[in-house]
């Protein structure tokens, strides 16, 4: 069965999920790409688009619609080529229609889990966690005479756990989109011990054709991403700690929030992305986590007391963000929530205060925005924290603390053999999270923990 | 045998009104909030006009020139939208003009012809265009409605884009790229900079420093055409111009003294086959032989003209005009650009408020903002945007161009 031949029957498990849309989106029009190869057009092409709930694959359908368009339009230039032979088909908006339908064509939303048997190949983007993982795997994979090969689109579980316990002789492998799909290039490979080559060969097909970024990883819970992520986190939830000393509660979050963003130049501040994420997301990635990697205590009390008081983040199916440890306006945070009195405390009753003394940033100032779109981006950053280095400030003092735990959590990626190389960590920070520059880099060389 | 279109009784333009080339660019623009519509340009541009000529008692007819409204906005019947910009224009004659976007150039000439045959002593003639009621690609098929449709299947998604890219790549090929894209690209950079110098300009606010770097990217064409960048094509415009078209009688009417209009001294409208091909890719034949026309009638030549507005719809043609008019051999146009003569202050001033690429394409109101540009020009008023006038050389050229050079006005105007 040659590439072209595996797509024709595709299904994505957890399909009108965050994730599981984008996947359906790329395959989709991936598979529909196909069937209008001249040499494809007798095949059939199928995905099951699985999930549990009908409103919510009606709401897939209307995102599909949308996206498929988007998509179309800015391809007219290559899609009036494919549809050259359509004398019907005549002004931009006729082949974008067109196009759409036929994407449109391919997708079958269903809520019948064994839809996905008749599948060669799955996409798993369930939610994390791995007794659902396995339970939906062993219903359609273990024993499916048509032997599917799965991707599973975990930012955490061990492929070799999934492949052994769903008992799939490796026809498995880590897929690990970015979220959203459609937009980040990143994608994370990973190989369990088992997954057979062929499986391998198949996946970065794919991905090149998707035009995504790879980077493997090795099949360690947590991989790369979340790898740095979930520690990255927990270091700004051990400064709260810290700062809690001497500052209010939601002055300390506010304060690492903001030393995470314009301190550090990074795109967003920690807490905001934790919320992009959703705290029940980033708990589940460290509950498979820290029984799978012993002695690094990767465990937050602070995330789980928010979370046991209805604090979970996430964005609304606009795209909007909701609140979470900061409270949003207009996708903007505007609060911090405080555990103890259980509101959001405005940034007005404190930003002035706490700006104050985390004191000033180096001059002239560098945005992540200015930063990343800059014509001779290294120097900037150099310079940028080379003065940061030389002010004696509280803001200072943070950002050298987290900047340096940032580049020893990347360096233990690769030490760990996690990461084939010091590149391959920074390339899935710069390309999936959107950094400036790479955790293991010259600005921050101290060392944070013992 | 050329027709010689020099009028039997003096005609004169007046009290010209543009309202702001709305589109990207502009920092009032922003592609989700509700805009102003095809009335509100029309009567603003309209109103600015009766206002300056003693208001719609003095106007005996209407005429409008638009392109598509019936696809960018859903509107036909265009004439009857005249008479909404005053109460006084009620029950008035009124007549809708299109020919792709030369249809603001029909309208002047409608206007004309109906001054000349003294069924009007004053004609309102109104230009308009709203286009960015849908998206660029879209806005594509409509604009592509200017060309033949059974070439529409087999042509760009960008079809005109496409047609002068195609233009670009066959002046490449004959005469030399390299010289031929800086050309281009300079006349970028003179098209922004004049429309810096004019408050109604889509470029007005651009303050880019290096233009000329910035319009030398290479072209990209897996997202657009082969031969042109995004800077080479005039950008999405929305924008009306109004302008009175008088006799003697109508400029006395309205209170006007000579020396605040310009008189029409004549025309050239030549009409190609929409079905054939252009012979040559590198010639603009029709633009050639109605400017021909244009200052055979007037009896004059190149060498008068203090300024031409051309229809720089892309870079190229900007440069292919220059050429059709005479002022540079067939190959040369590019270094006519390139040695500053059609720069302000250079030998022969081209769109000085910006042009179709710099002041902005309302498609159907290019012709009538040409003919309020050199009004303003020709009589001092042109603000920052004037350009120094030797009485040796008092007239003005307007070309304006339908299609890929198939429906084309251009018209001579002498200081009044």
């Amino acid at each position: 069965m040659n590439y072209a031949e595996r797509l024709e029957n595709v299904a994505v498990l957890g399909a009108a999920g965050k994730m599981g849309s984008g996947i359906v989106l790329l395959v989709g029009m991936e598979m529909a790409d196909l069937g209008l190869k001249p040499e494809n057009r007798s095949k059939k092409y199928v995905l099951h688009a699985v999930d549990v709930s009908h409103p919510a694959l009606s709401g897939l359908m209307k995102y599909l619609r949308e996206q498929v368009r988007k998509a179309a339009e800015k391809r007219i230039v290559a899609l009036r080529k494919v549809y050259a032979d359509r004398a019907d088909l005549i002004e931009n908006r006729d082949i974008v229609e067109q196009y759409a339908a036929d994407v449109l064509d391919v997708i079958r939303p269903v809520t019948i889990l064994e839809a996905a048997a008749e599948a060669n190949v799955i996409f798993e983007a369930a939610p994390e966690d791995m007794e659902l993982k396995l339970r939906l795997l062993t219903r359609v994979a273990s024993d499916s005479p048509r032997q599917p090969w799965v991707f599973t689109n975990t930012s955490s579980i061990p492929i070799q756990e999934v492949d052994a316990k769903a008992r799939l002789e490796g026809r498995i492998m880590g897929f690990h989109f970015y979220n959203p799909p459609a937009v980040q290039k990143l994608v994370e490979l990973i190989r369990g011990q088992a997954t057979r080559p062929e499986v391998a060969e198949f996946a970065e097909a794919l991905a090149k054709s998707l035009r995504k970024t790879v980077v493997p990883a090795s099949d360690c819970a947590g991989f790369i991403g979340n790898g740095h992520f979930m520690r990255d986190m927990l270091h700004a939830f051990s400064e709260v700690e810290r700062l809690g000393r001497e500052l209010p509660f939601v002055q300390a979050v506010y304060a690492v929030n903001r030393v995470s963003q314009d301190f550090l130049v990074r795109p967003m501040g920690i807490f905001q992305l934790v919320d992009y994420v959703g705290l029940d997301v980033c708990q589940c990635i460290l509950r498979v986590m820290d029984p799978r990697l012993p002695g690094q205590n990767l465990r937050s009390p602070l995330l789980e007391r928010v979370l046991g008081q209805g604090v979970k983040g996430g964005q609304n199916h606009d795209g909007s963000q909701k609140d979470g440890l900061l409270r949003y306006e207009k996708s903007r945070p505007a609060g911090v929530y405080d555990p103890e009195a259980k509101r959001y405390a405005p940034f007005s009753e404190f930003q002035a205060d706490c700006d104050k003394r985390l004191g000033p940033l180096p001059e002239p100032a560098l945005p992540w925005k200015a930063a990343v779109k800059h014509p001779l981006k290294d120097k900037a950053l150099a310079e940028f924290f080379g003065k940061l280095e030389g002010l004696k400030t509280l803001g200072s003092e943070l950002a050298r603390r987290y900047g340096a735990r940032s580049r020893e959590i990347g360096l233990k990626l690769v030490s760990d053999k996690v990461a084939r190389s010091a590149d391959d960590v920074n390339e899935v920070l710069l390309t999936g999270f959107y950094h400036a520059y790479g955790p293991i880099n010259e600005y921050f060389s101290e060392r944070v923990t013992p | 045998m050329t027709t010689t279109n020099k009028p039997r009784r003096k005609v004169f333009v007046t009290a010209g009104c543009n309202t702001i080339s709305m589109g990207s660019g502009r920092k009032e623009f922003h592609p989700k909030k509700p805009r102003p519509g095809l009335e509100d340009y029309i009567q603003e541009a309209g109103r600015a006009v009766l206002k300056r000529i003693g208001g719609a008692k003095n106007v005996d007819e209407g005429v409008i020139g638009n392109f598509m409204a019936g696809r960018f906005n859903s509107q036909g019947n265009l004439a009857a939208l005249i008479p909404s910009i005053d109460e006084g224009l009620m029950f008035k004659p009124c007549t809708r003009v299109e020919g792709a976007c030369c249809s603001g150039g029909l309208a002047l000439i409608s206007g004309i012809k109906s001054v000349l045959a003294e069924t009007a002593e004053t004609v309102l003639c109104v230009g308009v265009e709203v286009q960015n009621t849908v998206k660029a690609l879209y806005g594509a098929d409509i604009l592509a409605t200017a060309g033949w449709s059974r070439e529409r299947k087999a042509g760009h998604a960008y079809f005109f884009p496409g047609k002068f890219s195609d233009r670009a790549g066959a002046y490449f090929a004959k005469y030399g790229r390299e010289r031929t894209r800086k050309a281009m690209a300079r006349w970028y950079r003179g098209a922004v900079e004049n429309a810096r110098l004019c408050p109604t300009a889509q470029e007005y606010h651009n303050s880019v420093k290096d233009l000329e770097a910035q319009a030398l990217v290479e072209p990209n064409p897996r997202s657009f055409v082969e031969h042109l960048n995004v800077f080479d094509c005039s950008k999405v415009s929305d924008g009306a111009s109004a302008i009175a078209i008088v006799s003697e009688e109508g400029l006395k009417a309205a209170g006007i003294p000579k020396n605040e209009a310009v008189e029409v001294v004549s025309w050239g409208q030549v009409e190609a086959d929409l079905t054939r091909p252009p012979d040559d890719l590198t010639r603009l034949e029709t633009t050639r032989r109605a400017a021909e026309q244009a200052l055979m009638s007037a009896g004059i030549t190149v060498n008068d003209l203090a300024t031409v507005e051309t229809h720089d719809c892309f870079t190229i043609a900007g440069i292919l005009a220059a050429e059709a008019l005479g002022l540079a051999a067939p190959g040369e146009g590019p270094d006519f650009v390139l040695d500053g003569h059609t720069a302000r202050g250079g030998r022969i001033p081209f769109n000085t408020t910006g042009g179709l690429i710099g002041w902005g394409h309302p498609t159907g109101a290019t012709g009538v903002h040409q003919a309020v540009t050199l009004l303003e020009q020709l009589t001092g008023k042109a603000g920052a945007s004037q350009i120094e006038l030797s009485p040796k050389r008092p007239y003005g050229l307007s070309i304006n161009m339908g299609g890929d050079d198939k429906t084309v006005v251009a018209v001579v105007y002498r200081k009044g």
